[in-house]
């Protein structure tokens, strides 16, 4: 994988400012808007972030304000069917990203049938639209597989807390859909689901707002639903070094098929909102080991201030999720709010949805929840209540590759 | 049941070129006989024509029965659709018969006893202006649709009278037992029934499918008011029994407009997948059996008679898309399969699990099968479309 392809990803998703660098280095990557004949820079909001290279786009590109995301269950047994199905998704997903209709478009053709597209993002921009797909630990039982899975993709251990429902949680593959513009991003999954019917068949899906965390650190921390600053310390999308370190799979992992690809752990994590209404900003302030105005750790002053975990509680959320706390754990979360209206109860039915890539889950994700499970002190206010892991292959190199070509060819 | 949607089978015709006009029976002569008009002669065993050449327009056929039965006589497009009927013409006497009709190819039908497909004869109607002209292989799909839609409801009106017989002796546990299977007939040809728009409120509309200001005791009718007096009231009492002989005679009205419904080569195909739809947004659900939970009952029938269509469809539709059809089979097929977990009777019968029983993970697989068939059925139309 070419070193120069890392650093083109990483700086074609760039959203905040400085960007016309975005631009020059992405060479193909300005698309057609969906309003036909203008031409947007990717620099600018709105514009296309480039589907091709070295590493799937919306993992280190810049986090956009909307997702949806979308687990399946495998329903046929024909390998060529599926890897058809996996060619044609790659299809759409680079017309979609480029700002296109899928196939023939969403109007013109025969009046007594359904058009290709279904046309709801006709006349928006491309949003920076992300298309990223995963494969679960079960997709390794089908087709042969089982002795390509990756020795990193591991079933998540039980954690103390979790309540999960398994509507909710696994899926052979997924699909996130990152935009800024939320109606971009369900217009994604919608049509590769329609694509997809009696191949596959959408296990469960979560839509995201607000994201929860940024992968770009000289912007404003985004606030979660509890009103906090959480993420602060995430791995820059620019960050080269931590990317390689900690988030892409090298070519030593093990998995050829795997290298410039990732784990995605995601975690669908419910929030006693009101409760946590009711309790004294003292508490909050502890329970997070932040404060609640300008986010800086316990005793210190700015955001951005090296955390001084000894002086914060014992059971304080950003003490126990330290990397320091965790023998160095450290993962890229992409996680999003959501709020699906109330529960019967007339609770809101909201919380995080947490996202989280790493190079391998074992030294990732679950030494971090091991830790937060056993003692965190939000554990109060929150519960576990959705659960999945997918090994998230390399980019599509060119219009002639295609989403898991390595895992079904063999070659990498 | 689906009260709130324009009953596709009439939309999609309306904008596609339609070959006839009217089929007014009753209209005054306002032109006269004159050149185009044609005797038909009917006998026990002949119906014969004067000529069989006439002008695109207006249209008298003179009928007059020298057989010793009672006779009917058809005006019919190549597809078997009802142009213009006339019925009860006694032995000896003379009716009228008109019709406003394009050119194209047409058939005079006369059955003597009222019986069967009749005797035909060819008749060509020229000038005007002219139709595209249809594969004939889809000409003979929509007349044997027709035939089976026709089929449905003439067995659909003897299984409805032993259901409702039940109901007026006060039996419940015969009442239940045959109420789903006097469904099967018109869940497999939905589509047609829906086409006409006064039926389908009368017979199979729902709790919810009526409007404010609607009375539930008096202006809910049909089959499911029924359901819910079996299986959740338990009783049958005066009201019910006079609803039960109100379905036979709705159905009566059905079984007797089949032979008019529009029906199309695309209508068909859209009128498969519009079966699925009722198996997605309704039974699926268990919301159409909400008392009897005999839905998959409905969900048998409703594929079948999308099956029917597809069938019917499949020569043109596997010249113009190979891979649609290939498609298609495998997933007929494949929900067939999932249908058969549920059924708890021999092969052919309609003994399936109680909707209740059904959980929620066997639920969502049946719906992923059907979201498997409907997707591509939703293609069948331009696949069909394609044949000039």
């Amino acid at each position: 994988m070419a070193e120069s392809t890392t650093t083109r990803r990483s700086v074609l998703g760039w959203g905040g400012a400085g960007l016309a660098l975005g631009a020059a280095a992405a060479g193909g990557a300005v698309a057609m808007a969906r309003s036909g004949d203008d031409v947007a820079p990717a620099a600018e909001p709105g514009a296309a972030v480039a589907f091709h290279g070295a590493h799937q786009a919306g993992i280190a590109t810049a986090v956009q304000d909307r997702l949806h995301f979308a687990a399946f269950d495998v329903k046929t047994a024909d390998r060529e069917e599926f890897v058809q199905l996996l060619k044609d998704w790659t299809r759409a997903a680079a017309r979609m990203t480029a700002g296109h209709a899928v196939g023939e478009g969403a109007y013109g053709g025969l009046a007594e049938a359904p058009p290709d597209d279904t046309g709801e993002a006709l006349g928006l921009r491309p949003s920076r639209l992300t298309l990223t797909i995963g494969f679960g630990p079960s997709l390794f039982d089908k087709f042969g597989l089982a002795d390509r899975r990756p020795e990193a993709l591991v079933d998540l251990p039980k954690f103390p807390g979790d309540n999960l429902d398994k509507g909710r949680s696994g899926g052979d593959l997924c699909v996130q859909a990152c935009a800024d513009d939320p109606q971009v991003a369900v217009h994604a999954i919608r049509n590769l689901a329609r694509i997809g019917f009696g191949k596959v068949a959408v296990r469960w899906s979560q839509l995201g707002f607000g994201k929860t965390s940024s992968t770009t650190p000289d912007a404003q921390t985004p606030r979660n639903m509890m009103g906090f600053k959480d993420g602060t310390r995430n791995i820059s999308g620019t960050d080269a070094a931590a990317l390689d370190r900690h988030v892409w799979v090298g070519p030593k992992d093990g998995t050829d098929w795997m290298t410039g690809g990732s784990y995605l752990v995601a975690r669908r994590i419910r929030m006693n909102i009101e409760t946590w209404d009711r309790t004294s900003l003292q508490e909050q302030e502890d329970v997070f080991g932040r404060d609640k105005g300008e986010g800086a750790p316990v005793g210190r002053a700015k955001e951005r201030d090296e955390p001084f975990l000894k002086a914060m509680k014992p059971d304080a959320h950003v003490r126990l999720a330290h990397p320091d706390t965790n023998g160095g754990a450290t993962i890229l979360r992409r996680g999003y709010s959501f709020t699906d209206g109330t529960d019967g109860l007339g609770r809101l039915d909201a919380g995080l949805f947490f996202l989280a890539y790493q190079r391998d889950v074992r030294k990732g994700f679950i030494p971090v929840q091991r830790s937060l499970s056993r003692s965190d002190a939000l554990n109060e206010y929150i519960q576990h209540v959705g659960s999945a892991v997918f090994a998230v292959p390399p980019g599509v190199r060119d219009k002639d590759d295609w989403w898991g070509r390595g895992l079904f060819t063999g070659k990498a | 049941m689906r009260p709130a949607r324009v009953p596709v089978v009439t939309a999609v015709v309306a904008a596609a070129a339609l070959t006839a006009v009217t089929g007014c029976t009753e209209k005054s002569d306002a032109k006269g006989g004159g050149a185009n008009s044609v005797s038909v002669t009917a006998s026990d065993d002949k119906c014969e024509v004067s000529k069989k050449e006439l002008s695109a327009g207006h249209v008298e056929l003179a009928i007059e029965n020298k057989g010793s039965k009672v006779t009917e006589v058809y005006l019919l497009f190549p597809d078997d659709r009802i142009v213009s009927e006339r019925e009860n013409i006694g032995p000896g006497t003379k009716q009228k018969l008109t019709a406003e009709v394009k050119a194209g190819s047409y058939e005079i039908a006369c059955k003597p006893g009222m019986k069967g497909d009749g005797i035909r004869q060819k008749v060509t109607v020229t000038g005007g202006g002219k139709t595209a002209k249809r594969d004939p292989r889809l000409d003979k799909a929509v007349a044997e649709y027709r035939a089976y839609a026709q089929a449905q409801a003439d067995q659909t009106l003897p299984a409805t009278k032993t259901f409702t017989d039940a109901v007026r002796k006060g039996d419940l546990d015969a009442a239940k037992k045959a109420y789903a299977t006097s469904r099967i007939g018109w869940e497999r040809t939905e589509p047609v029934a829906e086409s006409f728009g006064d039926i389908d409120p009368k017979v199979d509309v729902r709790e919810d499918g009526l409007e404010e200001g609607q009375d539930l005791e008096k202006d809910w009718t049909g089959w499911h008011r029924l359901e819910r007096a079996l299986w959740k009231d338990k009783k049958i009492g005066k009201r019910e029994k006079a609803l039960a002989t109100q379905l036979d005679k709705d159905l009566l009205d059905w079984q007797k407009r089949v032979g008019k419904a529009v029906i199309t080569p695309t209508s068909m195909a859209n009128g498969a997948k519009e079966l699925l739809d009722e198996v997605a947004t309704g039974k699926v659900t268990g919301e159409e059996e909400r008392y009897s939970h005999t839905d998959l009952v409905d969900f048998k029938a409703n594929v079948e008679g999308a099956q029917k269509s597809y069938e019917l469809l499949k020569p043109v539709a596997a010249e113009n898309d190979p891979a649609l059809t290939k498609e298609l089979d495998k997933q007929f097929a494949a929900l067939d399969k999932l249908l058969e977990k549920h059924r708890e009777g021999g092969a052919g019968s309609y003994a399936f699990t109680s909707y209740d029983k059904v959980g929620k993970a066997d639920r969502k697989e049946l719906h992923d099968g059907v979201n498997a068939l409907a997707e591509p059925l939703s293609k069948l139309a331009a696949a069909v479309a394609k044949s000039k």
